[in-house]
């Protein structure tokens, strides 16, 4: 394992722990104030945990009553914006990490020229931070971490200044440059996630509620927040005969085929697409799963509409919403069938 | 600055504007239309005044470096750092900038004066400090520092921790941050600092008459040398206090070019 | 020439100190005006008078205004030097005492004094020491010492001067650590042991109420400083000469003396 994390904040209700395998890249979920910034922070050294500890690669950063300070931690940091320093050009911005950790002025260059090449930024080498892009800028700040050489390059939602036209290129290059480097990325987008990270790691109220391989957390979430993500309906349960059954004592159907032990901790996922929308309840046909519900939202998502009840969705046709004069507040029926819900442990 | 061209200033404020300039300008005008040209030169040539102008320039430049060595640290502990008691001890570390300069020039003579609350201890060392240059530079200092550390500090707040943050993390120590990333962010600031400094250091006469003393070649800077002279020679205290404008003038201008250089990318 | 904004909002903020520190110097000034008395005599007589008799002269603008209730007597004090530049400038007095002849003598080459000025009072050089005289200074002559630190005045200002002819008469040649502007400012530094010594004037012993110690010079007595006092061009003739007589008569010499003035003859 290359980094052991566990930290407790009481100020900011922050409790997590988890680990890191060497040369993994670990996205970092959540929604805002989980924790996120919290997490970075203690691992760059910017604050000081009330208990706790973590190791990289066997150096201490914090832990036993001492906290190594942030320049002896090998930990960099990528913000949202470049923070390029102003008074120097690229290359020397680039420069600034060889030049801090003791490397003479010609061949701290020769390293940064090296990373500006690496993030396709070599022509901008001479130029001062105020006449770079934001996403010239935020390339530069990639190639400056990096020529540091970071033991754990932490990056704080890097792309979410940016504009869409260009975060595609910068995702691009920093999925080619943390290949099998030892990465945090905080986001909010499910594509960095999904493109840049071989685990995930959910945080909720300054707690870890899920921690797993990127795909298998977003086809299989165990906490709202995924799932939410992976655009998915999530019920949390008990398994049963024939599903699961939820606290509330409301019952999801399964497939044949993904049934569980009964009493054993379960989850059942299906798609908002497959989800049909009843003004009475039906009592003919296939669908087993029938949840009464009352919308919350009626949103556009995409060519369809999403309408909303609680913590369930179903997307269906305009025409549909139109027809049945689907608006917040209404009750109505959500109808799924049991072929479409995917049963797992959790 | 720029401004937009939507918003006008009310026409009244101009008015005003220009009574105020005026107010500074016509005095200094004034002062110009004075001087006696024919014997500017040798008015300003003197012994007694080149030694003024030499001694001025040379304790403000040393005031100047105190300032910076002993400021910008005070600079930093008052925008970087929090401990109790810091509001109050700001307000006391700016108080020379609204106390009257003789105030200043008897807080120091109780202070570092023959019978001073330090005597015995300078003593020891053999520092002798009443009626000496090094007295004039106390006095200067001490009004002089105030200037520094409140211009240092703004700009230090408005340049916030973020850049040294991102320094830290690239592996820098607090020694090379404050070197390579915090001085030249505040750069502007320091300089004006240093401007303003410099130029309440060379302006200096209320506590240095109080403090050190009034000698020339030791203690009788340009502005003693004015306030002297324009007891028997008006004409050469006119002829000296433009002097005085002048390098004032000749040190903001510099400034400003270098500070000029240094905002141009 | 380039200036931030940041640099003008800080100008601008010390652009407000400076008016308002300004607004409240500027306050005060004095009230005009007055009944007529019951010897007839009334008005505002404004007198320009030296530092050194500024307890005196306050002490007999009483005396006056309570012989001429009718007259209120409005005193300007600052260095003879300071305020005959600013009578030669027309500032409206009526009365000018200067601590020596030759600053009466430049109002006099103006053509602003009316008739000769008279002298009234006379003052003597001394040696003023810090309570107890750490320094031991017993003479004139020890002043020269460099061991002493010896304040006097430059020899630009009258008490410099005299300073000055005082080392011619006994010989003595004074190094003096500082040179003042004036006599206060010599004062000043023995009162707080800054200097061993200071040359002031009798008057200013006699001012510090025992805040220091005198070393009387002999030699002084042969070189003393002569008050002169002028009605001005310009002013209330009739009241300016009736205090003048008040200065020169019974009741203001008594003040004078008590004050440690020597008598206008002497």
């Amino acid at each position: 394992m290359s980094l052991q994390f566990s930290a407790k904040v009481h100020a900011r209700d922050f409790a997590v722990e988890f680990e890191m395998a060497d040369g993994e890249t670990l996205a970092v979920l959540g929604p805002n104030g989980a924790g996120k910034s919290t997490l970075l922070a203690l691992l760059a050294g910017l604050l000081t945990p009330d208990a706790g500890s973590a190791v990289l690669d066997g150096r201490t950063l914090f832990g036993g009553g001492r906290s190594v300070p942030a320049h002896r931690r090998g930990v960099s940091l990528l913000a949202q914006e470049p923070l390029l320093f102003p008074h120097l050009n690229v290359l020397d911005n680039v420069a600034f990490g060889p030049r801090s950790a003791g490397a003479g002025r010609h061949e701290s260059r020769e390293v940064a020229r090296r990373w500006l090449e690496e993030v396709e930024g070599t022509e901008l080498s001479g130029r001062k931070p105020g006449q770079v892009s934001g996403g010239q800028g935020q390339r530069v700040a990639v190639a400056r971490a990096l020529a540091s050489d970071p033991g754990l390059l932490l990056l704080d939602e890097p792309m979410s200044a940016l504009d869409a036209a260009v975060a595609p290129a910068l995702r691009r290059t920093l999925r080619r440059v943390l290949e099998s480097r030892n990465a945090i990325i905080v986001t909010h987008n499910v594509l960095d996630a999904l493109m840049l990270a071989d685990r995930v790691l959910v945080l909720e109220g300054g707690r870890a509620v899920e921690l797993g391989a990127t795909r298998d957390v977003l086809e299989r979430p165990r906490s709202g927040f995924a799932a939410g993500l992976a655009g998915l309906n999530l019920v949390l349960g008990t398994a049963d005969s024939d599903g699961l059954v939820t606290a509330d004592g409301e019952r999801v159907a399964a497939a044949a085929g993904d049934l569980l032990a009964p009493g054993s901790a379960a989850a059942a996922v299906f798609s908002p697409g497959a989800v049909s929308v009843f003004l009475a309840r039906p009592v003919e046909g296939s669908p087993r799963n029938v949840f009464p519900v009352t919308i919350s939202d009626v949103e556009p998502h995409g060519r369809v509409m999403s309408v909303r009840a609680g913590h369930l969705a179903a997307e269906v046709t305009m025409s549909s919403v139109a027809e049945l004069e689907l608006v917040p507040g209404k009750r109505v029926f959500f109808a799924v069938k049991s072929t479409e819900v995917r049963l797992y442990p959790r | 600055m720029s401004r937009r061209s939507g918003t006008a200033i009310p026409r009244w404020t101009f008015v005003l504007a220009v009574l105020g300039a005026l107010f500074i300008l016509l005095p200094l005008a004034a002062m110009v239309a004075r001087v006696r040209w024919s014997e500017f030169g040798a008015l300003i040539t003197s012994d007694s005044s080149v030694d003024a102008l030499q001694l001025s320039l040379q304790t403000s430049v040393t005031s100047t470096v105190l300032c910076v060595l002993f400021g910008v640290p005070m600079a930093l502990v008052l925008a970087r750092s929090r401990f109790p008691g810091q509001k109050v001890l700001r307000a006391l570390v700016l108080l020379p900038l609204v106390l009257p300069p003789v105030v200043g020039g008897i807080a120091l003579l109780y202070t570092f004066g023959r019978q001073g609350l330090l005597n015995s201890g300078l003593e020891v060392l053999g520092v002798e400090i009443a009626f000496s240059t090094t007295a004039v530079v106390l006095a200067q200092t001490f009004v002089a520092l105030p200037f520094l550390v409140l211009s240092l500090e703004g700009a230090l707040r408005s340049a916030g921790g973020r850049y040294e943050a991102v320094a830290s993390t690239l592996g820098a120590g607090p020694t090379t941050v404050l070197r390579r990333v915090t001085l030249p962010l505040v750069m502007p600031g320091l300089l004006s600092g240093m401007v303003l400094s410099f130029a309440r250091a060379l302006g200096e006469f209320g506590a240095t008459l109080t403090f050190a003393g009034s000698l020339q070649g030791v203690t009788r800077t340009l502005p003693l040398e004015i306030y002297l002279q324009r007891e028997t020679d008006p004409d050469a205290a006119v002829a000296l206090s433009l002097v005085l404008v002048a390098v004032a003038v000749f040190v903001v201008t510099l400034a400003h070019r270098v500070r000029d250089r240094e905002d141009r990318p | 020439m380039m200036v931030t904004a940041d640099v003008r909002r800080r100008l601008g903020a010390l652009m407000a100190g400076v008016l308002a520190v300004g607004s409240l110097v500027s306050c005060g000034g004095g009230d005009d005006g007055g009944a007529a008395g019951s010897d007839g005599m009334s008005g505002t007589l404004t007198v320009f008078a030296a530092a050194s008799l500024k307890d005196s002269f306050q002490e007999m603008a009483a005396g006056f205004e309570d012989r001429h209730p009718g007259v209120s007597v409005r005193m300007s004090f600052a260095g003879s030097s300071d305020l005959a530049t600013q009578i030669i400038s027309g500032a409206p007095a009526d009365v000018f005492a200067a601590a020596d002849e030759q600053t009466m003598s430049r109002v006099e080459d103006e053509g602003l004094a009316i008739g000769t000025p008279e002298v009234f009072a006379t003052n003597v050089l001394t040696i003023a020491v810090p309570a107890g005289n750490p320094a031991n200074v017993d003479s004139f002559a020890d002043l020269s010492s460099r061991d002493v630190a010896t304040v006097v005045c430059a020899p630009q200002v009258p008490c410099g001067s005299a300073a000055q002819e005082l080392e011619t008469l006994t010989g003595t040649q004074i190094s003096p650590v500082s040179e003042e502007s004036s006599v206060t400012d010599v004062l000043g530094k023995v009162r707080t042991g800054q200097a061993d010594a200071g040359l002031v004037y009798v008057t200013d012993i006699a001012a510090a109420d025992g805040a220091v110690d005198e070393v009387p010079v002999r030699e002084a007595a042969q070189l003393p400083n002569r008050y002169p006092i002028a009605p001005l061009k310009g002013g209330d003739e009739e009241l300016a000469a009736v205090f003048i007589d008040y200065v020169i008569g019974e009741e203001g010499q008594r003040v004078l003396s008590d004050r440690g003035f020597g008598e206008p003859a002497g």
